[in-house]
């Protein structure tokens, strides 16, 4: 838009002219990330019981679709967001993986319970990988044996603003 | 028919409709399925190797995240196998209590079943229903545990806790509205033509294969075999209760599905005589810290979960640590029979048969 003599007369800056017109100057990557924090796709994954959880959060009570991050896909080709629910065994491993690497970016890791945090109660155990981190880098991690889905929420809103920062 | 060249098809491990990390090798010759393979595994967390480096009481979580489903089904059979081999007699409150509890977790399982073999077959809204009402057990088990699901709540001996006042009135609530519930699933989820055309027939075992297979519970019940363990090897205090147990006369996907919600209607039987008859008193026995039964025992204890037979076999070495703790899994078991029934069917059968028996992985493989 053309910017009247007036509207510089007050010696305001050529963005601050926009605003006053209800114009928002930024960059595309804030705007890129502003939409992306509030439209996760988690990936259906899961092999234990947090993926229950996961469930239930998805079921009518907890209603993930009021964050908005409701569409769960089942190809890991269309999702942005890896929620590691469960323990990773490690015949599970090179499977966990590769789906990640299946993943378009930019993509983000939440590691659900503690199995995928640290191992959890199955540290011990011969099969068992101690966390999800050993294999990729993970955003957010959300403990709990399983977590309840308010903590898988609280996760979720956590991994938002660390989106919306731009800081992945 | 004209046989073309075989081509395979891997379902899972990373698939919505395989309930966990199942994977299985579809064989196909154009839509037939020739052959299914089945490769567990993928959620092996070596628990029977950790259970020897525990001590009895502290294995008492990890029996529980056996079947998370119905967390409290596992508990049950080991602290029953743990009392057996150490010869604990529990108060008559704290075995009512398990009962309750344990069918209630019964309830819950086949919920998710009903639930999860409506959105394998593409009926989300299924999903949300069963959901739904799940949520009022988990209440119930927030309340006398403090967990929603993996409760834990059986002790070698006894329970940890007495149920709260606010347990009764929910529950009673639970029993009386669980009629409404399952009218509701069958007039949305088994009224509905689709997953009619879509069960009935398919994947029809015979009861003698399931009883060769060593197929049990519903699975079994649905072929037609009349055997419950809680009728027909009786533990606890389950002879006192009065129940029917349902069965099928073809086997097939239907059948499984239809002896699953009779199930639930009995388990609210068995849940009301238990409220009408549980004596007040004591919860917990006098239980040694360090229990270290007799060296060279050895038990196995079965109980009817909502899978089947889920047994333990305990070998005690004299220390407090078990020498030996063997699952006897039935989901593994029934999970055998798939590429049977699988066999001659088409490729959206497998997601049906997988559904219907109603395999939990974390039980499966341990």
């Amino acid at each position: 838009m053309v910017l009247n003599e007036a509207d510089t007369r007050d010696g305001s800056s050529d963005v601050e002219q926009l605003e006053k017109h209800n114009i928002i100057v930024t960059t595309l990557e804030k705007i890129w990330n502003w939409s992306r924090a509030r439209s996760f796709w988690p990936l259906s994954y899961g092999c234990n019981c947090c993926p229950i959880e996961m469930m239930a959060s998805g079921a009518a009570r907890f209603d993930i679709a009021r964050y908005g991050y409701e569409v769960f896909r089942a190809s890991p080709r269309q999702a942005d967001l890896l929620i590691v629910a469960g323990p990773i065994t490690l015949k599970m491993a090179p499977v966990v993986k590769r789906v990640y690497e299946q993943m378009p970016s930019p993509k983000w890791v939440l590691a659900m319970g503690n199995c995928a945090t640290s191992g959890g109660p199955f540290r011990d155990g011969y099969s068992i990988l101690p966390g999800a981190d050993t294999l990729f880098k993970v955003d957010i991690f959300v403990p709990g044996c399983p977590p309840r889905p308010e903590a898988l929420f609280h996760g979720l809103l956590e991994l938002k603003k660390k989106v919306e920062r731009g800081d992945y | 028919m004209i046989e073309t060249e075989t081509y395979t098809i891997n379902i899972g491990p990373q698939h919505p409709s395989t309930h966990g990390g199942l994977h299985v090798e579809a064989i196909m010759d154009g839509e037939e399925v020739k052959d299914a393979i089945v490769h567990v595994g993928y959620v092996h967390r070596s628990v029977e190797k950790i259970a020897e480096s525990r001590t009895y009481a502290q294995f008492v979580p990890y029996a529980s995240r056996l079947d998370y489903l119905a967390s409290h089904l596992p508990t049950l059979g080991y602290v029953q196998a743990v009392e057996k081999l150490a010869g604990i007699i529990v108060p008559e409150r704290a075995e009512y209590i398990r009962v309750i509890v344990s069918e209630l977790s019964r309830i819950a399982s086949h919920m998710i079943f009903v639930g999860s073999l409506a959105i394998d077959l593409g009926a989300t809204t299924g999903m949300v229903y069963c959901f739904r009402d799940r949520e009022r057990i988990m209440d119930m088990f927030e309340m006398s545990s403090g967990q929603r699901m993996i409760a834990s709540y059986m002790r070698l001996g006894g329970i940890s806790a007495d149920l709260p006042e606010s347990f009764y009135p929910a529950v009673e609530s639970f029993i009386n509205d669980l009629p409404g519930m399952i009218a509701e699933y069958h007039g949305l989820i088994s009224g509905n033509e689709i997953l009619q055309e879509r069960c009935k027939d398919v994947g029809i075992l015979s009861a003698q294969d399931a009883v060769a297979y060593g197929v049990t519970g519903p699975n079994l019940r649905a072929s037609g075999v009349d055997y419950d363990l809680r009728r027909d090897d009786p533990y606890g205090i389950y002879p006192r209760f009065e129940f029917r147990v349902p069965t099928g006369q073809n086997g097939d996907s239907w059948d499984r599905f239809m002896v699953r919600i009779e199930e639930m209607e009995q388990s609210g039987r068995i849940i009301k005589q238990a409220l009408r008859d549980m004596p007040s008193g004591e919860i917990q026995a006098k239980v040694p810290r360090i229990l270290k039964p007799e060296k060279g025992r050895e038990v196995y204890h079965r109980v009817e979960s909502s899978k089947g037979e889920l047994g333990f076999h305990l070998v005690s070495d004299g220390s407090d640590k078990p020498y030996r703790v063997h699952v006897r899994a039935p989901s593994f078991i029934n999970l055998m029979v798939l590429p049977l029934i699988c066999r001659g069917g088409k490729l959206q059968d497998v997601i049906t048969n997988i559904a219907t028996l109603d395999p939990v992985l974390g039980e499966s493989d341990r």
